[in-house]
Formats: structure tokens, C-alpha cells, sequence
């Protein structure tokens, strides 16, 4: 029989529990995933009891108050508040998504948070990014151009040209998409996953780009692009709403008929 | 031995802040040839500049007759005359280049039918010196400052420019000369302390709007810059005026755009009246927004509110319909489902003036260089530091910022300070080392907040100071609220000897990052509502019902503030700039303020 040794520390333990205060009238569960790199301690999972009655409505308003009335030591990226600038993605409920525009009451039962998954964790609900950056940079997500451009006005685009760029150049590089796709949990050592190539397709379809050949020479490969397997989780979990699949199949798509 | 790792780091140019200022600085001076980092607390697509949604302001012409000296009228007359000229005229000159330069590098902005940039009114942007309704604000939908952003940050990532990601900028290094000759940063995923040195320190570390309750403002905006000024020993600028954004959603506080109100969309109160006519017959509902803010105001505290408090009013644009509303303004269609629960095809949106923006800030001159009042010469260039964006006081906004002038404030005059670097660095000239005064200050004032340890929290004294500024600095002031709200902010300055830090671990401890942004806030805080009690009249955004008009005799002049360890705070003031950078233009006069 197979043995598996799992590696040090990635056993998730039960952690504390932080009672709803006396008189609390509508207590909710949260199940928030804590790691502390200084305690060389397995990870644990701590309860914090919130009545909502004074919390805000999202999910991101019961992390602050844990933090501003319970426990300060929780860890958590976030800033806007408002769903644009990309921070606070985390996986809650079991779906990678941005806590500020995730609605408490869309949960039933507890609510239960953790990191985005098969990343690592730096402290608690902070990833590191790194990677998923590198990858951003190195498909050179930047106007390259041969023709110089026109001296004093602005390239010409019609609307219609415009309008290719809708629903892609709105993404947050928050990587809800790419930590929920399988094929990036394998392969994200070579496979882009969907928020870069979302970003790559957004750069082929743009009128004013001149670097088509070069961007789909770099995709090339039996792994940057080809491992994507449809598998879809990328276009379910969008917190904007977006379609990395779909991106990623055009791009497919101008592969073959460059051939 | 010291329980802190540090490492130290030597570069030509260090830029504090990755938003849409620092990242125009920080890789036009890797393409000029200065060796530049950019040290950034959030990932640069973060910052919040990424939440700007209207647009930015340039005199193209694309969608009907327009002139760059029309745009600096605008300017001037929104900032209440409290402007300085010479970088108004700077800045709208430039305006036209700074865009097609940002179309240049790939931002993906709405276009006409002819293939142009797409331009919408915007509140305050008039033609012909006020007469008609000007088409200037750059568009992408209304998303134009994520679309900015992201373009800016691309381009540094084009010229290899070299970033210090999720870093907290503690302090500067001064020297004994009022020099400034670095920067202290630590590093949140190791815990190392950095020591920076640099020929020049540019902060664009953004505004402050979480002094306040209430902001559109991202957590994140802390005014980090303007604590470390504020503690050389440098003062800050006309600190009291706060910019109100007409519409925050009621209860979140998220923005909806003023491009709502460009596109045709319009306020009502109770009674379902358009209310805007009587306070602006002209402009209505795109007066500018200290004029807006303050008659929503007005209509609630008469009783002529929405809603079952009469607290707050109904913003329209169903009448727009939905192609116009998808194409144009699909990011607050959005945010108002997600945080109001409307249909904006359907219903209006409840909304609120919320604190938005921060007109004061570090005094500079229009090449982004700080200046201080020194010797009776108040336009002396302090050493080795630069200021740009909203942390920064040029002072191009005023009294009152326009809207859609702050995406352009923050290229201009990014672009500007590379250039100025450009200009009077030499790449690579040896420096000397750091100031071993300076160092141990930053040494010991980061050892003293690790290791609070009084009864207070962080978030019980920002609580305190928020409630107080959102109570004691409002739309509409007072003396005798302002009074008693110094008096708050005293003992709430005091209080933050008694703060503790609860985490003491170095990794990623957010807990101590709150606390020092807390410390930030209280340092604008103090001089915001000090500097708001101390001028007695009322201008832009300051309005004060104990003096209600503008009086320019005594009070056309900047506010300077300095503050002490104790958070004492000492006035003084700088003239306004009532020059122009060249002959093409004049000084436009001051006059009556009508919309």
C-alpha cells in the first residue's frame, strides 16, 4: 500500500474559539484559517462568534471588526473596500473571491476563509504573489509597436475595435482565477493559468498593438497555454464577473489559424 | 546586538508610493538613466489610484471647440482663487501631451465614432470662460483609473524599473542641515529594516481621507507621506480643506462617479425636486462639488431628505437607459447593486456627500520640488525631497479640486519631477553616508511603536479621531464645533502615548502597520482641523457658517502648519502665486464665485 508523508506543518489544526459577546442576538460562525511563520506552529483553524447585528453586510466588514474589536493579530490584505483594487482575495465558502463584494448572508451556515489555495502562505490569509506576478511581467503586458506613433494625437480606434477590450481589460490581477484552476495547482511552474492569459489575449485583440506574432510565439508551448483543460472553475470564480476561459480558447483559436 | 535585521540600499532616486504619481515618476526616471526604486506598501495595481472612475481632464477638443487657457480658468476659479497660477497654467498646458502620451502606452479609452478619445462633461469644466458646457474629461467607461493604473505600472515593468513591494515607509532621514538624504522602509514580508540613501526622496504616498468615519478613500489611505514630513520638522499646506464627493453610496461610503452627473444623470430630495437648479441656475448638477456637497447639505439639514431618516439623497440615471448606462457606467451600475442593492436602470441611488479628497498636502513648486518657509522666503526648496500626487500641496486644487483634474495632477506632475531629476542629478554621484542622527531617530521611534504597550488599541484611538473629524470638520464648520473638536484631537493625540501593538511579530504584522498609518493620520488629522478652526472665512471646500464669505484681503494666502512631538501646532502662511508661468496668459483676477 502507498504511504504519503505529508510535508511539515500542513496539517490544519483546531484552533481557539472567540465566544459572541453576552447579548449578541444574531451570531454567526467564521472559520478563518491562521498561520503564524514566527510560531513554527502547524496552522490552525480559529472561530470567531460574530453577531451581525453590528457588523456590515460583507464579508470583508466581519474580517475588520475581528480585527478591530477581537483580535488584532489577524492578517489579511485589503484596501478599496469596493471590489477594484484586487487585495483582499481569498478563498471563502470554498470559492475564491473578493471579501469586500462577498455578501455575508450569500452563507448559510459558518463562513469559512482561507488563503487563495496551493499558494504559499506567508501569514494567515496573506499569499505570496510572487510568481503569479512574474508570470504577469513575462508575457510583456505592454503597447509594443513598429510604427511610430501619430506626433501629436492619439492612435485612432474605432469603437468597435474598442469594444474587444471589454471584459478584459477590466481585471484585477486579484488570481481568484488562477488558484481555483487544477492545471495551475500542477503545472504553475510553466502553465500561465487564466488571469495572465486573459491578459495576453487582451493585448493580441488591441487594434493599436503591433506584436501579435511575438505575443502568440510566446504561447507556443506545451504548457503556457495548452494546459488549459476547460475546466471552467476560472470563469465560475471571476469575482468581476469575467471570462478567462473564453480568452483563453480565442487565443487557442488564433494558434491554430496562424498554422 | 539590534532585534531588527537591517540591510542598506543606495539608489539615485527613491520614489515612496506606486500609485498612479509614483509610478509616472519612478519609471520616467529609469528611462532618464537615474537608478530609481519605488518602495510601495500595496502591489502597485492596488494603490488607489485604481479606484478613480470619471476620467481625466485634458483641453483635446475631441467632442467640440476647446483651449487648454479655458481649462485653467476652470481651475482657478474652482480652487476659489487659492491656486497658484504659475502650476495651473504648468499643469493644463500639459494636460493634452500627458494624455496622448498615456493613449500612447496602451490605455484603453472610450472612443467617438471618429476613433478619438472619448471626452464627457465634467462638474465645473466650462468653454469660453464659463459660458458653455465643456466636453473634457477622458474616459475609459468609468474606469479610467484602473485603466491608468494598470498602463502606468505596465510601463515600469517595460523599463525594468525596480520595486520594494509591500514595504512601510516609516520615516525620512533628515540631516543636521534639513537635508533629506533617505528613507527608512520595512520590509512586511521579512521583517528586515531597509535603509535607503538617495540623492532625492520623492514621496506620492497619496491623501488622507481615513482621518475621517465616512471616505471614499481605500483603507490605505493614511497619509503616510505627510506624517514623515510633518515629523522632520517640515510643515504641511492648507491642511483644511477636505473635498466632499457629492455622491458616496448612503452607508459604505463607495463612490459613484461624477461622470454619472456628465453623462445627464441628476439629484432630487423628498420631493422629487431637482434642487441643483436653485443653487447653480447654470451649471445645475455639475456645478463643482464643493457647491454640490454643500446644497445636498443644506436640503437635509431642511428637512428635504430621502429615505426614512431624511438623511441622504436620490441620485438618478434610469432615464439614460441601458445602452448608455452599460457602455458608459458599468462600474457604479455594479457598485450600486453590490453595496446599495439598486437597479440604477431602474431606481435611484442613495447617496451621500463622503469626504473624497485632500486639496492640502506637502508644499511644492510646480517642478514637484518641497518647499518651506525659511527665513522669511516662502518658496525655499528643502533639500534632496520631492512631494507629488495627492500627498502633495503645488498647489494646483485650491480650495476646491474639479473633478477629473487629480488623474491629470498625478502624470503632469510625476512626469515633471523625473524630468526635474533629469535635470539636476547625476546618475550615480557618490553619496555620502547616512546621518547617524537621523538613522537612530527612525531606529528608535520604529522600536518605541513595536513595542507599545499601553491600554488603548489602534482601532479604539482612530475610532476616536475619526468620529471627531467626521463630527468637528464637516461640510458646513463652525468656530464653536471646530473648538471643541481641537480640544478632542488633542487629548486624541495624547492618547496615541497610550496605544499598543498587540502583535510584536516583524512578518507581515499588520497590527503595527495600522498603527503606524494610525500615527500618519493623526499628524493630518491635527493640522487639518487646527488650520480649518484658524482660517475665518469660508473658500472651496471650507465653509464656515460663523464667516460665510470668501475674504480675500485677509485669507488669499496658504495655511502652513507645522507640529510639534506633542501635536502642538504652529501657523504661519505662504503667499498664493498670483503669477502665471509665461505671457500667454494672464493672471485670471479674482471674482465672485457662481456657478
Amino acid at each position: 500500500m502507498a504511504e504519503f508523508t505529508l510535508p511539515a506543518n500542513s496539517v490544519v489544526k483546531t484552533g481557539k474559539t472567540w465566544a459572541a459577546p453576552a447579548g449578541a442576538t444574531r451570531v454567526k460562525n467564521f472559520r478563518i484559517y491562521r498561520y503564524d511563520p514566527d510560531s513554527g506552529e502547524n496552522p490552525r483553524w480559529d472561530t470567531y462568534q460574530i453577531d451581525l447585528d453590528q457588523c456590515g453586510p460583507m464579508v470583508l466588514d466581519a474580517l475588520l471588526k475581528i480585527k478591530n474589536e477581537i483580535d488584532p493579530s489577524l492578517t489579511f490584505r485589503r484596501s478599496c473596500r469596493e471590489g477594484i483594487c484586487g487585495s483582499c482575495s481569498m478563498n471563502i465558502g470554498g470559492t475564491n473571491t473578493l471579501a469586500c463584494i462577498k455578501a455575508i448572508d450569500a452563507f448559510d451556515g459558518d463562513v469559512q476563509i482561507s488563503p487563495l489555495p496551493h499558494m504559499e502562505v506567508v501569514k494567515d490569509l496573506v499569499p505570496d504573489l510572487t510568481h503569479f506576478y512574474a508570470q504577469y511581467a513575462s508575457i510583456k503586458p505592454w503597447m509594443q509597436t513598429q510604427t511610430p506613433a501619430p506626433p501629436d494625437r492619439e492612435h485612432l480606434q474605432s469603437p468597435e475595435d474598442r469594444k474587444k477590450l471589454d471584459g478584459l481589460y477590466e481585471c484585477i490581477l486579484c488570481a481568484s482565477c488562477s488558484t481555483s484552476c487544477p492545471s495551475y495547482w500542477w503545472n504553475s511552474d510553466r502553465y500561465l493559468g487564466p488571469a495572465v492569459l486573459l491578459q495576453a489575449y487582451r493585448w493580441v485583440v488591441d487594434s493599436r498593438d503591433e506584436a501579435t506574432g511575438d505575443r502568440l510565439d510566446n504561447l507556443e508551448d506545451p504548457f503556457r497555454l495548452y494546459r488549459c483543460h476547460t475546466i471552467m472553475n476560472c470563469t465560475n470564480t471571476c469575482p468581476k464577473g469575467l471570462n478567462p476561459a473564453k480568452a483563453i480558447a480565442e487565443l487557442k483559436k488564433k494558434m491554430i489559424e496562424r498554422r | 546586538m539590534s532585534e531588527y535585521k537591517i540591510e542598506h540600499h543606495t539608489y539615485d532616486v527613491v520614489v515612496v508610493g506606486a500609485g498612479g504619481a509614483g509610478l509616472r515618476a519612478t519609471f520616467g526616471m529609469a528611462v532618464k538613466g537615474l537608478s530609481t526604486a519605488c518602495i510601495t506598501k500595496v502591489f502597485p495595481t492596488r494603490s488607489h489610484t485604481v479606484a478613480a472612475q470619471g476620467g481625466m481632464s485634458a483641453a483635446l477638443g475631441n467632442m467640440g471647440p476647446d483651449k487648454w487657457q479655458w481649462h485653467m480658468y476652470d481651475t482657478v476659479k474652482g480652487s476659489d482663487w487659492l491656486g497658484d497660477q504659475d502650476a495651473i497654467e504648468y499643469m493644463c498646458r500639459e494636460a493634452g501631451p500627458a494624455v496622448i502620451e498615456l493613449e500612447h502606452q496602451g490605455v484603453p479609452f472610450s472612443r467617438t465614432e471618429e476613433g478619438r478619445i472619448y471626452q464627457r462633461p465634467f462638474g465645473g469644466m466650462t468653454t469660453e470662460f464659463g459660458k458653455g458646457i465643456a466636453h473634457r474629461t477622458c474616459a475609459a467607461a468609468d474606469r479610467t483609473g484602473h485603466a491608468i493604473l494598470h498602463t502606468l505600472y505596465q510601463q515600469s515593468l517595460r523599463h525594468n524599473a525596480v520595486f520594494f513591494i509591500e514595504h512601510f515607509a516609516t520615516d525620512l532621514i533628515m540631516d543636521e542641515n534639513g537635508i533629506c538624504r533617505g528613507v527608512m522602509a520595512w520590509d512586511l514580508a521579512n521583517g528586515i529594516l531597509r535603509l535607503f540613501r538617495a540623492q532625492k526622496v520623492v514621496l506620492a504616498t497619496g491623501g488622507y481621507g481615513r482621518a475621517y468615519f465616512s471616505a471614499t478613500s481605500a483603507h490605505t489611505c493614511t497619509g503616510d507621506g505627510n506624517g514623515m514630513v510633518a515629523r522632520a520638522g517640515l510643515p504641511l499646506q492648507d491642511m483644511e480643506f477636505t473635498q466632499f464627493h457629492p455622491t458616496g453610496i448612503y452607508g459604505s461610503g463607495c463612490l459613484i462617479t461624477e461622470g454619472v452627473r456628465g453623462e445627464g444623470g441628476y439629484l432630487t430630495n423628498a420631493q422629487g425636486e431637482r434642487f441643483m437648479e436653485r443653487y447653480a441656475p447654470n451649471a445645475k448638477d455639475l456645478a463643482s462639488r464643493d457647491v454640490v456637497s454643500r446644497a445636498m447639505t443644506i436640503e437635509i439639514n431642511e428637512g428635504r431628505g430621502v429615505g426614512k431618516d431624511k438623511d441622504h439623497i436620490h441620485l438618478h440615471l434610469e432615464h439614460l437607459g441601458s445602452d448608455v448606462i452599460h457602455e458608459r457606467l458599468p462600474g457604479i451600475a455594479e457598485s450600486a447593486r453590490i453595496f446599495a442593492g439598486v437597479d440604477v436602470t431602474k431606481e435611484p441611488i442613495p447617496v451621500l456627500p463622503t469626504v473624497h479628497y485632500n486639496m492640502g498636502g506637502i508644499p511644492t513648486n510646480y517642478h514637484g520640488e518641497v518647499v518651506t518657509l525659511k527665513n522669511g522666503e516662502p518658496d525655499t526648496v528643502v533639500p534632496g525631497l520631492m512631494a507629488i500626487g495627492e500627498c502633495a500641496c503645488v498647489s494646483v486644487h485650491g480650495a476646491n479640486r474639479l473633478g477629473s483634474n487629480s488623474l491629470l495632477d498625478i502624470v503632469v506632475f510625476g512626469r515633471a519631477a523625473a524630468n526635474r531629476c533629469a535635470e539636476t542629478l547625476t546618475p550615480g554621484a557618490v553619496q555620502q553616508d547616512l546621518p547617524e542622527a537621523g538613522v537612530q531617530k527612525a531606529m528608535d521611534r520604529f522600536k518605541r511603536i513595536h513595542h507599545a504597550d499601553g491600554k488603548l488599541t489602534t482601532a479604539q484611538v482612530r475610532d476616536n479621531m475619526q468620529r471627531t473629524m467626521q463630527k468637528h470638520a464637516a461640510v458646513f464648520r463652525t468656530g464653536e464645533s471646530m473648538k471643541e473638536g481641537v480640544a478632542k484631537m488633542n487629548e486624541i493625540y495624547a492618547s496615541f502615548n497610550d496605544v499598543s501593538v498587540k502583535d510584536r511579530s516583524l512578518v507581515w504584522n499588520s497590527d503595527l502597520m495600522e498603527t503606524f498609518e494610525l500615527a500618519n493620520l493623526l499628524d493630518c488629522a491635527q493640522t487639518s482641523i487646527n488650520c480649518a478652526l484658524n482660517r475665518e472665512e469660508s473658500r472651496g471646500a471650507h465653509a464656515r457658517e460663523d464667516f460665510p464669505d470668501r475674504n480675500d484681503e485677509t485669507w488669499m494666502k496658504h495655511s502652513i502648519a507645522w507640529l510639534d512631538e506633542a501635536g502642538k501646532v504652529a501657523i504661519d502662511y505662504r503667499p498664493v502665486h498670483t503669477y502665471t508661468l509665461t505671457d500667454e496668459i494672464e493672471y485670471i483676477a479674482p471674482k465672485k464665485r457662481v456657478y
